[in-house]
This record gives C-alpha cells, sequence and structure tokens, in this order.
C-alpha cells in the first residue's frame, strides 16, 4: 500500500449477523451487519438521516440510507428494496455472509436545529428507513426530552407492505409520540389504523406549521409532490420542511459527477435538504 | 526563480540522464496524431506536437483503475474483503505538456482534494508528477485559452515552462519539484535573468496575439441557475448532439467516473473508469426513473457542470481551459464557444423550455 | 452540389409554409473548416441558416429516431437507404416524413485531409471538382475526388433511393468500383493475423460510443454495452472487452449498414471501424443478394428464412 492518504473507497468488512423480511411481497429486507474488526464499529459513528454503500464483493456498491439508530450499538442495519443487480444480489445472501459497508455518508437531519422543536416525520412505502433511525434515536430516553411533540405519519399502498411492523405497534401505543399510520386502502375488516394517501392524513393529522415545527419528507417523489401543497397549506415555511433525496450514485464523497442537482452533490451536500435549497437547485432527481 | 539554457544538441543527452530519476511521458506520433504516452528508455518527446488528441489527463487518471482485488474462494481466510493494491507512484514527469492541460489539473484537483475526502488514487499520482510544460507559439484557430483563464505561457500549474528560442530551449524553473528536475537533467546553465524575462514576456505577449478565439464568462455567476436551465437555447444546441462521450473523453477537466466488479473465476477486482454525463446509464436509478432521461438534460448537465455549477461551487472561474479538443473533436460540431456565448448572454425571459 | 442551397431552401421555406411539416432537418455551417452541423428548422425564417457543401457527411437518418412531428428531412443517398431501413423496423412512419432527396457526389474526409498537411487547415473552400485548401505557410489545390471519404469513394447509391421532394437532378452512379477490396485483404489473412491486426485496429479506442451513436442503426433503448443483468461487457480498456462491443455491434448492423460512414467519421481517434460492417455487408451481397435499405417493402434476409438459403455454414 504506497497511500499517502486514507482510502474512502475502502469498505469496513462486515458479516451479516440477521436478515429479516420486511414486506408481504418479500421484496424488503431488512439487513443486520456486525463489524468483523470491532474498532471499526466506532469508527463508524453516525447520525439519523445518513446513508453507507453496502459493498457486495464482486457485484458492486450500492448507497442505502441507515435504518439503525446511532442509539443502537453492536450493529448497524439496513433495509433494501430489491431492484438492481446488487441489491438482488444481496436479498439471495445468507447470515454470516461477509462483505462490506462503507460510510457513514452524507449529512443528516438537522437535529441541533430541531432540539426544542416538534418533529413531524412523514414517510411513504420503502423510504421510511432513515425515519426510523429517527424515531429510534429521538425516543431514547436520553434524547426524548430535548424533542417537543413527535408524530409519524407513514403510509404504505396495503398493512403487508409497511415496514418495521412490531415496532409500529409499539410506538402506537405510547403516550410520547404521535402515530398516523395509514395505507392507500386494504379489505381487512381489523385494520384498526387510517386509511388514505399520506397527504390526505398529513392533511388532517399534522399540527400547523410555524417556527416551532419541522417536517421532515421521505418519500417516492409522487409522494412528495401531492404532499408539499399540504405542509404549504399547514403553514410549514420551505426551511422547515426537510427532504432526503436519492440519486444514483457510485462514489458518495462527491466525486464521481453523477448524482448532482445543480452545484450540490445529493451524495456530500446531501441527502438532506431543505424544500428551499431544493427550489434553488434545477430539481433533477 | 532560475532561468537556465540548454542547447538543443545537448538536448538529447540531458534527456536520457532523466531515465533514472523519472518515469517520463511526453508527446508521441501515432499514425496521424500525437498523444501522450510513456517514453522508452532514449526516446525523445516530440516537441513539434501541436497539441495531443487525448488529454494528459489519463497519465494522473488512468480511463481505467484498479481500486482493490479481492478474492471470493471462501476456502481463503480473507475472502470477500477488499484489498490495496500496490500502485507504482514514483516520480514521474510529463514533458512537453501545454500550460492548457497543466492548468487543468488544478481545476481538476478541487474535486479530488476536498476539505472533507481526499481521493488517494488520483493525489498520489499527481504528487508524484512533475509537470513540464512547453509553452505554444502557435496555438490552433480551436484555442480560447486566454479568455478561460489561461494562456500560452501560462505559469500556474507548471513546475518548469521550456520555451523554444532558436537553437536552444530556455527552461523557467517554477517549483522545487522543477529545480529537483531541471537538476537531474543536468540542466546548470543559467541566462542572465532581467533580459530572459523581458523576452519571454515578449514572446509570451506575440504568442498571446496569435489566438483568435475567445468566450465571454463575466456574466456567468450573476445569471440564475434555473433561468440558466430553463433557458430556451438548449432545443438548439443539443439538437444535433449524439450523446457520445467525445467530449467528456478528450476533455483535460472531467474527471467523473463508474466503479464496477470485474471477476475472472474466484478472483475479483473494483476498478473505476472514466464515465460521462452524456450517457443514459450516468444517472439512471435502479426503478428506471432517469432524472436526466432525455439528450437535452445531459448536454445542459454538461455546459451548466462546467460553466455554471462549477464557477458557483469553488469561484475558480470556469472549468475549461480553452484547449478546444471538444470543438475539434466533436462530431457534429458543438461548440463550447457558442454555448458559452449563450449561456454568458443569457437574459431572463418568458421563454422557458419546459422538459 | 454547391447549388443545391437555393433549392433546399425553397424547398424547406414550402413545406414548412404549407403546414406539411413542424421541422426540417438539414444542416447549418459548422464553426471549423470542414464541419457542418446537423440542424433544424421550424419556420420558414429559419431554413435561412441551411448549408449544403461536402461536409454533410452526419447520417441524418441519426435524428429521426423516436420523434412524434411530422418532419422534413435532407437525405443523401446513404440517409436515404436509412430512412428506409427505419420504415423498415417500424422505426417511423412513411406518412410521418417528407424526404427531401439530394443527389450527392461524396463527403469531404476531414481526417484524410488533416493528415495531408503539417499545419492546421484553416480554410477549405471548394467548387465542383476541386477544392483549395489554405493554412498556415501553404494553399493547395486538391481534386475532390482524391479526398473524399473512403466509403463515398466507393459509394454506388449516391442518388436517394426514396424521396418525395428532390434539389437536383441525379447524378451518375459510380460504376467499376472495387468495394471490397480492404475487406479481401483482412479476409486473406490467418485466424491469428486477424486477431492481432483487430486488436491494433482497436488499441486507441476510448469507449467513447461515437460509433455507435453517430449511427442510425443503433437505436436500442439500452444498448447490450449498459446492460447490467446480465452484464454481456466489461466497461474498462480490457482489449477483449473492447473489441467485444466492435464485433457485436457491427454484427447487429449485418443486413442493414448502409456503408454511411458516419462511424468512422465520428471516431475521435481515427478508428477504421468499417471494415468490420463492411465485412458483413459483403457476405450479405454474396450469400443473399442483399443490399440494405433499397426497398421499403422487401423484408430484409436475416428476419425472413427461404429454402434455398444458404447453408454451408452449418457443419
Amino acid at each position: 500500500m504506497g497511500g499517502i492518504v486514507l482510502n474512502p473507497y475502502l469498505p469496513y468488512p462486515v458479516r451479516i449477523d440477521n436478515i429479516s423480511i420486511e414486506t408481504e411481497d418479500k421484496n424488503l429486507k431488512t439487513f443486520r451487519f456486525v463489524f468483523l474488526n470491532p474498532e471499526d464499529e466506532e469508527k463508524f459513528s453516525y447520525h439519523a438521516g445518513q446513508f453507507a454503500e453496502l459493498s457486495v464483493t464482486g457485484k458492486g456498491e450500492i448507497p442505502i440510507g441507515i435504518a439503525s439508530s446511532p442509539t443502537e450499538k453492536g450493529y448497524v442495519m439496513f433495509t433494501v428494496n430489491k431492484v438492481g443487480l446488487v441489491s438482488s444480489y444481496l436479498h439471495a445472501m445468507k447470515e454470516g455472509d461477509i462483505m462490506g459497508v462503507r460510510g457513514p455518508l452524507g449529512n443528516w437531519y438537522p437535529w441541533e436545529q430541531m432540539e426544542g422543536k416538534n418533529v413531524v416525520l412523514v414517510g411513504g412505502g420503502f423510504a421510511f428507513t432513515t425515519l426510523r433511525s429517527s424515531i429510534v434515536y429521538m425516543l431514547d430516553p436520553a434524547n426524548r426530552s430535548k424533542f417537543k411533540d413527535i408524530h409519524v405519519i407513514y403510509g404504505a399502498r396495503t398493512p403487508g407492505m409497511l415496514m418495521y411492523w412490531d415496532e409500529l405497534i409499539e410506538w402506537e401505543k405510547r403516550d410520547d409520540i404521535n402515530m398516523h399510520i395509514t395505507v392507500d386502502g386494504t379489505d381487512d375488516p381489523k385494520w384498526k389504523y387510517n386509511t388514505g394517501f399520506v397527504p390526505t392524513i398529513t392533511e388532517q393529522k399534522a399540527p400547523p406549521g410555524g417556527q416551532d415545527t419541522f417536517a421532515v419528507v421521505c418519500g417516492p417523489p409522487i409522494m412528495i409532490k401531492f404532499t408539499q401543497p399540504v405542509l404549504d397549506k399547514l403553514g410549514y415555511s420551505d426551511d422547515h420542511i426537510i427532504m432526503s433525496l436519492e440519486n444514483r450514485m457510485k462514489c458518495g464523497i462527491g466525486m464521481c459527477g453523477r448524482c448532482n442537482i445543480g452545484k450540490e452533490f445529493v451524495c456530500k451536500d446531501g441527502p438532506v435538504f431543505t424544500l428551499k435549497e431544493i427550489s434553488e437547485t434545477p430539481r433533477e432527481f | 526563480m532560475t532561468i537556465v539554457q540548454i542547447d538543443k544538441e545537448n538536448w538529447e543527452s540531458s534527456i536520457k540522464k532523466l531515465f533514472g530519476a523519472y518515469r517520463l511521458f511526453g508527446p508521441v506520433k501515432e499514425a496521424d496524431f500525437h498523444n501522450f504516452k510513456q517514453l522508452e528508455a532514449g526516446q525523445l518527446p516530440d516537441l513539434s506536437c501541436l497539441n495531443t488528441r487525448l488529454s494528459p489527463k489519463s497519465i494522473i487518471y488512468p480511463q481505467t483503475e484498479v481500486m482493490f482485488k479481492y478474492t471470493l474462494d471462501e476456502n481463503e481466510e480473507d475472502h470477500h474483503i477488499l484489498k490495496e493494491v500496490d500502485k507504482d507512484y514514483s516520480p514521474q514527469a510529463v514533458m512537453g505538456i501545454r500550460p492548457c492541460d497543466a492548468k487543468a489539473f488544478e481545476l481538476v484537483r478541487l474535486n479530488f482534494d476536498s476539505p472533507d475526502y481526499k481521493d488517494p488514487y488520483w493525489l498520489n499520482a499527481y504528487t508524484a508528477t512533475t509537470l513540464v510544460g512547453l509553452a505554444c507559439e502557435s496555438p490552433c484557430k480551436t484555442c480560447f485559452c486566454t479568455t478561460a483563464g489561461c494562456g500560452p505561457y501560462h505559469e500556474e500549474a507548471l513546475d518548469v515552462l521550456l520555451i523554444d528560442h532558436g537553437d536552444q530551449y530556455w527552461a523557467k524553473v517554477l517549483s522545487d519539484k522543477g529545480d529537483a528536475f531541471v537538476t537531474a537533467a543536468g540542466w546548470t546553465d543559467a541566462v542572465d535573468e532581467q533580459p530572459a524575462i523581458k523576452e519571454i514576456e515578449t514572446k509570451k505577449k506575440t504568442a498571446e496575439d496569435k489566438i483568435s478565439a475567445f468566450v465571454k464568462t463575466d456574466n456567468l455567476r450573476q445569471v440564475d441557475t434555473n433561468e440558466l436551465y430553463n433557458a430556451k437555447f438548449w432545443e438548439e444546441v443539443s439538437f444535433s448532439c449524439i450523446n457520445c462521450g467525445t467530449c467528456t473523453y478528450v476533455c483535460p477537466t472531467c474527471w467523473c467516473f463508474d466503479i464496477q466488479d470485474e471477476n475472472r473465476g474466484s478472483q475479483g477486482c473494483r476498478i473505476r473508469n472514466w464515465d460521462s454525463c452524456m450517457y443514459p446509464l450516468f444517472t439512471l436509478h435502479g426503478s428506471g426513473h432517469n432524472p436526466r432521461g432525455t439528450k437535452l438534460h445531459r448536454v445542459r448537465q454538461r455546459f451548466m457542470h462546467k460553466l455554471k455549477y462549477y464557477v458557483d461551487k469553488y469561484d475558480a472561474g470556469i472549468q475549461c481551459v480553452g484547449c478546444g479538443r471538444c470543438v475539434r473533436l466533436c462530431p457534429v460540431n458543438i461548440d463550447i464557444r457558442r454555448v458559452c456565448g449563450y449561456m454568458n448572454g443569457h437574459v431572463a425571459s418568458a421563454e422557458a423550455c419546459e422538459v | 452540389m454547391l447549388g443545391y442551397i437555393d433549392k433546399i431552401k425553397e424547398v424547406s421555406k414550402r413545406l414548412l409554409e404549407e403546414g406539411q411539416v413542424e421541422m426540417v432537418i438539414g444542416f447549418r455551417k459548422g464553426t471549423l473548416s470542414m464541419m457542418n452541423e446537423p440542424h433544424f428548422a421550424r419556420t420558414p425564417a429559419e431554413v435561412q441558416n441551411f448549408v449544403w457543401d461536402s461536409n454533410c457527411g452526419i447520417n441524418l437518418c441519426n435524428y429521426l429516431t423516436n420523434r412524434t412531428e411530422k418532419i422534413g428531412i435532407l437525405a443523401k443517398g446513404c440517409d436515404s437507404r436509412n430512412i428506409v431501413t427505419h420504415i423498415i423496423e417500424n422505426k417511423i412512419k412513411r406518412d410521418q416524413i417528407v424526404i427531401i432527396g439530394v443527389p450527392c457526389k461524396g463527403m469531404i474526409d476531414r481526417r484524410k485531409m488533416s493528415s495531408l498537411f503539417e499545419g492546421e487547415i484553416d480554410d477549405v473552400i471548394e467548387d465542383e471538382h476541386n477544392i483549395t485548401v489554405k493554412g498556415a505557410g501553404f494553399e493547395k489545390i486538391l481534386n475532390k475526388k482524391d479526398v473524399l471519404q473512403q466509403n463515398c469513394a466507393v459509394c454506388i447509391h449516391r442518388n436517394p433511393v426514396i424521396y418525395d421532394e428532390r434539389v437536383a437532378d441525379l447524378v451518375d452512379e459510380q460504376t467499376d468500383i472495387d468495394r471490397y477490396a480492404d475487406v479481401r485483404e483482412i479476409e486473406a489473412l490467418s485466424a491469428q493475423e486477424k486477431a492481432a491486426y483487430f486488436e491494433k485496429l482497436l488499441e486507441p479506442c476510448i469507449r467513447c460510443y461515437a460509433c455507435r451513436n453517430a449511427c442510425p442503426l443503433c437505436y436500442c433503448p439500452t444498448c447490450f454495452t449498459d446492460e447490467s443483468r446480465p452484464q454481456w461487457v466489461g466497461k474498462g480498456q480490457d482489449t477483449t472487452d473492447v473489441s467485444t462491443f466492435h464485433f457485436l455491434r457491427a454484427y447487429h448492423c449485418a443486413g442493414r449498414c448502409t456503408d454511411c460512414g458516419a462511424c468512422e467519421r465520428s471516431c475521435p481517434v481515427g478508428i477504421n471501424m468499417r471494415v468490420f460492417t463492411k465485412k458483413l455487408e459483403k457476405d450479405c451481397l454474396e450469400l443473399f443478394g442483399w443490399e440494405a435499405g433499397l426497398d421499403p417493402d422487401v423484408r430484409p434476409p436475416l428476419d425472413t428464412y427461404k429454402p434455398g438459403d444458404p447453408d454451408d455454414f452449418i457443419k
């Protein structure tokens, strides 16, 4: 090794510790990784909202939001949708297999700014991963007092497509977080939560906007498109609407050139932007 | 700062001395045009070359480069763990590089040597490299370096500037690396500095006066990004584009890359290859969605990156040194000088294109 | 050919004025000598930008792909044959286009021209038969015939094979042309010699895909080089991957290539990749008596079966 600098492309070796299926279509699986070198876990110190490159040796890397919370120790967790070459291969891997994790990468939700404020998390489909991280982080006994009211609006097509089901139900039961789970539709007569699209439920359940309230929105483009006017109507200013973007990425460190929106790299300057920042760039995402 | 003189009759023997100290690169003529190649012992750089077909960027940033190697064989202890590969970062020198191509490395450095991350491959190679430039006496018609933050005698990024001076070369030493290079070559015959500097100034002026193409960039910073993005001229600009990667691959300042795993049996390596914003695959999401799904998007991205995003992000001018390669080699004659004119002259208007 | 331009403008203007087409695709003057740029006019006034001379070598059929407008298009012999191929392959409907036929006497090979002179060429002025080349310290008159693109020199379909308008009288077709001398030379090599020849030929390739993208035949939504599942070809500079790209691309053009020369003209590093497509063109001619793009109503040999088809290659 003739390098004069640390190599930011070198992943930490990890072992797949646990794999669980998240959704009824089996397209989403959660992978829990344990670092092969225990000291790497400390180096991989992250904030809720960041992502990492999962490195499947021999296939390549994919950028995935970190689903575990910095308050959860001993492992890192990612929920992966099966779409392309790497994610499909990853879905076929088994517990005990060796691969790599490179990161943490990107910025995170503005936790310092959100301290002492109400936080509204709006999520749809499989883009709920870093919101799960955020919820676990905020609900940690050491952190809960830092935030005022917490609202979560989370929707999927059907009940079986909601991720982290057991946790959702647990959070439902708590009185220090307001859960608003919804599905687009269901014929299950026992479904006792909301029915309707995320923007509609947001309109009904989200608290009004203001200087004391931040909305964090994560979801497919169509959900974002229709949630934005709802938040406008509720009085959220564009610098109090926080979004996490996705684009095709390779390097994850702002060098390979593909993920930019205007002069900002989604991988390094993002993935978290305020709506105000996004409005100042060409919306190429 | 020293200026030394080398009699051309001693040129060959002094170059020979350098092979012990450096891996030497220089322009070599192959078939119809010149390219930078590693010189074999005793081989001379062809300094008669106007400029090379491809830029010398591959000397520091190869088109294909191995990043890591690994084994997939589970019988081996470190299977599936990426390992660094040995690289040769011994001193190398690029002789006869034009000032524009050298300046390009400075522009690219802002990407690979950022406050947050350092690209070890680029940076290690760059650090190992001495740039021995050759002043341009006959710029091409497509050269527009003087208005692209550069010039035929531009010294900014060079370690040594060679100047053709009749039956001599003059070598102006510009850095410690340059000093070491001149010493290794045995070029010790210093000229009387003041008159030489004066003469170089005159030659520089003469060369600059030969530049016949210009761009205007004074308004690029002020013009609003979204206004420019939605400008109507992109349809006209992008119409003829065939979305090949020529402009980006011949460009000394284009740096985009792709990362791929390539396996042979149970052994493999992670490599990186040049990539191009002209290719649809560059930005294609796994879902099939493509944020730059049309050729207009991609052509616009290239020019916006070079002439607007880069300008705004780094405050270091445009991401172009005016070498003219993209102009000369574009198969359909898309001309960055024309596009820069449109962009710099853009006035906000109601006429926006909906793409 | 120089006299064509007035007629080209006149026809284009009329088509736009009468609303027969929404745009006309032609060329505008380039910013370099020996280069014109594919360009479009949407209004009668915009046709003033059109030019025509021996530097219109890019195949305009390439610009029809996936367009939905009603289009007028200038077409040399080769362009017209590619339009026919597009019609055969259902890429465009015949009634979506008004073909403005441009009889052609060949296009100038700018690479060859540059190699003839040491210094930079400043200006090239052409008349009907000659071109005057001016540069730093030289001025020379050349016979146009001597500096044609190689494909133009051996072209036997200079006149458009299909057109709705025509801007000039038809030109004489070339006869007694040996179209495949270069292919025969390579055919005569041994397998090892061929491999070495191809490796040297492709050595300068930088995989910019200009050859593919300049080709009107290469319209696949996802080219095999860009597929990831399965990944047919590596993306690096490995010689196997580079040659795989060129060989496969050529085979995809078998029975379809019209030897328009756009691939070679576009190559920034001067690769003569036409040797591949020409070999396949020759095979199609010898085995099936087929020349691509001559008739929109005849199916090409590689998507038809006839009991009499040659089958000697099946061992």
